[in-house]
């Protein structure tokens, strides 16, 4: 930075400057969702931050929306919250017209409608639905800001997106691995195998990464009926169930790096 | 698109136990469009020294050259072998010299080296694109696909490998991360150097 | 062709291509930058310096532990900011001169010597060295602590921060400076506003590095807080061996084995 004396101001020369308003800005940070056979993790760090300035260490990311739906935003902060208000919105008018929660398959085409009508000014997110389908199967639909979205195992969004899903890809999908003589590669992993593999891409992207750290939230949706899988053992866990005998849903909290 | 991304290209070093492995992919392309399958950016530079040299291609060619010159006249003037250390500061200042015209190269070296007491120590080192060195402990990174070979490195590397072992993890890592990646992958090298011997292979992966 | 020895100073043989390239509309790559805190500190019998341990490329942190303190001679030390070869190169070569004007004038080197040569050389190049430096140290007359700007203007004061972390370090220094403060506490307050930028300031991270320079020694204290070694992972992710499918392999082998046989005979040695 050079100083300037006062009084030795430079005079910037006459002629039109333009000023723009820039209605967006990118507020970092990072979120994963894995779908098992019958679970779904979706998980987000907590910081939030502008440019080299940490606003807070703790802005959930991931937000319950039913009681078997659960959804991360990432991108502009403002946007997200604001996306997730709106979607929220439309599910309570759904319960009031049709006394039922809505399928996670249609909050995903809800979501896509909604992203989509905003197509010219679109919300500067990117969304990671996950939770439990109808059928009872673990589920994961990823969005780009304008609506297009895709069912996935897997899917990482936001600033260390580039980090963690190529990680997940080996580590999930067996990619650029062979196959054990004997044995093939596991068709589902288990729960305690996958929230190892979510804690671990979070710490290694706040290792690399600036944007990441400070703290991580992992929410778990379990099909009706299906065991705890060694949940009750995990330190530090939250049920958020409402109905006994639904889905069950938990949060886990973890602290992550703070530099 | 900045113009280190213009050819595509990139390379990974990891430190095992007594062995050091050097990796990259075997992409050139011109922006989207692949050219070739089988452009070597890896260049022995001793026995025990491999530079990895991602970037702009012409300046992988001309640095190549560069350095085979300079180790060349420093092994006549001194009659011996350079060191993987003094090589790397070899590598720094050549680069630091260009300051205001630089070469879009981010070179990434591994090597063994050997010490005072006639033992040898695993060695690694990167620059940026100006000379400024990164000597790691456990793993560097250059090219087009670093964010992820940082991401996936991160994830999968251990300390104390052994030299097969290193061969496995350096293998996936690379491989996974140009799988991510436009412009970097069709085809890579592995060298995982030792005291007594340099294993180099090919991979089997994706040619997309 | 030329000559092999390379005169000394820049090379600016590629600039005229690398124009030519930036006039294509690609612009010219960024070198890691040190997003960096580094702070300097006057106390009762010198100087302490500190500096954060973290580089960056854009948001991705390049090296996790790097030095930003450099020497300049056993007196002198100086903190880095900025483009991270700059703040290398320009003080390893200022490092050389005042070894050679010490040697030549026969003197203990002085800091405003360092902090001239210092200034005189980021001036000419136009702020084109971005070297954002605090400088410390104690000479013949007494403790001197600087910093010196990319372009070339300088300060000198009790108490100075540098980098993108210097706010956050500033914050610490305004509410705890105090004149003639002993050594432990001059240094717990450099520890303070190093982690300050630690925490506060994404550009900065990890460790704490810290330098003590008194009129009879000099400490560095490398790594003197450690406060984010990673956690240990969850997993491990060694690899059964031959999950990698190759194609081809080339083994070559350093160790050259010699067998010498003798032919003939009646030429050896009696050794009888």
């Amino acid at each position: 930075m050079a100083f300037v004396l006062p009084g030795s101001v430079p005079r910037t020369h006459g002629g039109p400057q333009q000023q723009q308003f820039n209605p967006y800005s990118e507020n970092g940070g990072t979120i994963l969702a894995i779908a098992g056979a019958n679970f779904s993790v979706i998980a987000g760090d907590t910081r939030q931050s502008d440019g080299y300035n940490i606003q807070t260490r703790y802005a959930p990311k991931v937000f319950r929306l039913t009681d078997k739906a659960v959804l991360a935003t990432n991108g502009f902060a403002a946007d997200g919250n604001m996306f997730v208000k709106k979607v929220r919105q439309r599910l309570e008018w759904y319960r009031h017209a049709h006394a039922k929660d809505m399928s996670l398959h249609a909050i995903a085409r809800l979501i896509q409608s909604m992203l989509y009508q905003r197509r010219f000014f679109p919300f500067y997110v990117y969304n990671i639905l996950g939770g439990i389908e109808d059928d009872g199967s673990g589920a994961v639909y990823s969005f780009d800001p304008v609506g297009s979205y895709e069912r996935e195992t897997c899917r990482a969004a936001g600033a260390a997106s580039a980090l963690v899903q190529p990680f997940l890809d080996n580590q999930i999908y067996f990619k650029n691995q062979t196959v054990p003589p004997g044995n093939a590669h596991p068709t589902h992993l288990s729960l305690a195998h996958v929230l190892s593999l979510v804690i671990d891409s979070f710490t290694s992207a706040t290792e690399r990464h600036i944007e990441v750290g400070d703290g991580l939230e992992m929410y778990v949706v379990l099909a009706k009926g299906s065991p705890l899988q060694g949940l009750d053992t995990i330190q530090g866990i939250t049920e958020l169930t409402s109905v006994p005998g639904g889905e069950r849903m938990f949060v886990i909290r973890r602290k992550l790096k703070r530099d | 698109m900045s113009i280190m991304d213009y050819n595509g290209g990139s390379v990974i070093a990891m430190v095992g136990k007594d062995c050091v492995a050097i990796a990259s992919d075997l992409r050139l392309g011109n922006q989207a469009l692949g050219v070739s399958s089988n452009f070597q950016k890896i260049f022995p530079i001793t026995d025990r020294i491999f530079l990895g040299l991602p970037g702009l291609a012409t300046d992988v060619i001309t640095l190549k050259e560069r350095f085979r010159f300079r180790v060349n006249m420093y092994t006549i003037k001194e009659e011996r072998e350079i060191e993987p250390e003094t090589f790397a500061h070899l590598v720094s200042s050549t680069l630091y010299e260009h300051r205001f015209g630089p070469y879009f190269c981010e070179p990434v070296m591994a090597g063994i080296s050997k010490t005072p007491s006639g033992g040898t120590k695993p060695f690694i080192a990167a620059t940026d694109l100006i000379g400024c060195l990164n000597f790691a402990k456990d793993f560097v990174v250059a090219g087009t696909a670093s964010e992820k070979l940082y991401g996936v490195a991160e994830g999968l590397w251990e300390p104390d490998l052994e030299p097969e072992d290193l061969f496995e993890t350096i293998s996936q890592t690379i491989m996974n991360a140009v799988d991510r990646d436009a412009y970097s992958g069709w085809g890579c090298i592995v060298h995982v150097i030792t005291k007594d011997k340099v294993i180099t292979r090919t991979l089997k992966g994706r040619m997309d | 062709m030329a000559s092999v020895f390379s005169p000394p100073g820049f090379d600016f043989s590629n600039q005229l291509r690398n124009n030519f390239i930036a006039e294509k509309g690609l612009p010219l790559p960024k070198a890691t930058s040190t997003g960096t805190t580094i702070v300097g500190c006057l106390f009762e019998d010198g100087i302490v310096l500190g500096a954060d341990t973290r580089a960056t490329e854009g948001p991705i942190v390049a090296d996790k532990n790097c030095e930003k303190i450099h020497y300049i001679t056993e007196n002198i030390r100086c903190c880095g900011a900025g483009t991270a070869a700059d703040t290398e190169f320009t003080t390893a070569l200022i490092s050389s001169n005042m070894e050679m004007h010490s040697l030549s004038t026969g003197r203990k080197p002085r800091v405003v010597t360092a902090m001239t040569m210092l200034k005189q050389m980021l001036f000419r190049y136009q702020g084109g060295v971005g070297a954002a430096l605090v400088l410390g140290g104690v000479d013949a007359t007494g403790p001197h602590l600087f910093t010196i700007h990319p372009h070339g203007s300088t300060d000198k004061l009790p108490y100075v921060t540098m980098g993108s972390g210097s706010l956050a370090a500033m914050a610490v220094f305004e509410s705890g400076w105090k004149a003639n403060m002993s050594r432990d506490a001059a240094l717990q307050l450099v520890k303070d506003a190093i982690s300050a930028g630690i925490f506060n300031d994404l550009g900065s991270g990890s460790n704490v590095d810290a330098c003590i320079i008194t009129a009879s020694h000099t400490e560095m204290l490398r790594n003197v807080e450690m406060p984010n070694v990673r956690v240990q992972k969850e997993r491990q992710y060694g690899f059964r061996r031959g999950t990698t499918a190759w194609k081809s392999e080339e083994i070559r082998n350093l160790i050259v084995s010699e067998e010498v046989t003798m032919l003939g005979g009646g030429d050896e040695m009696d050794t009888t």
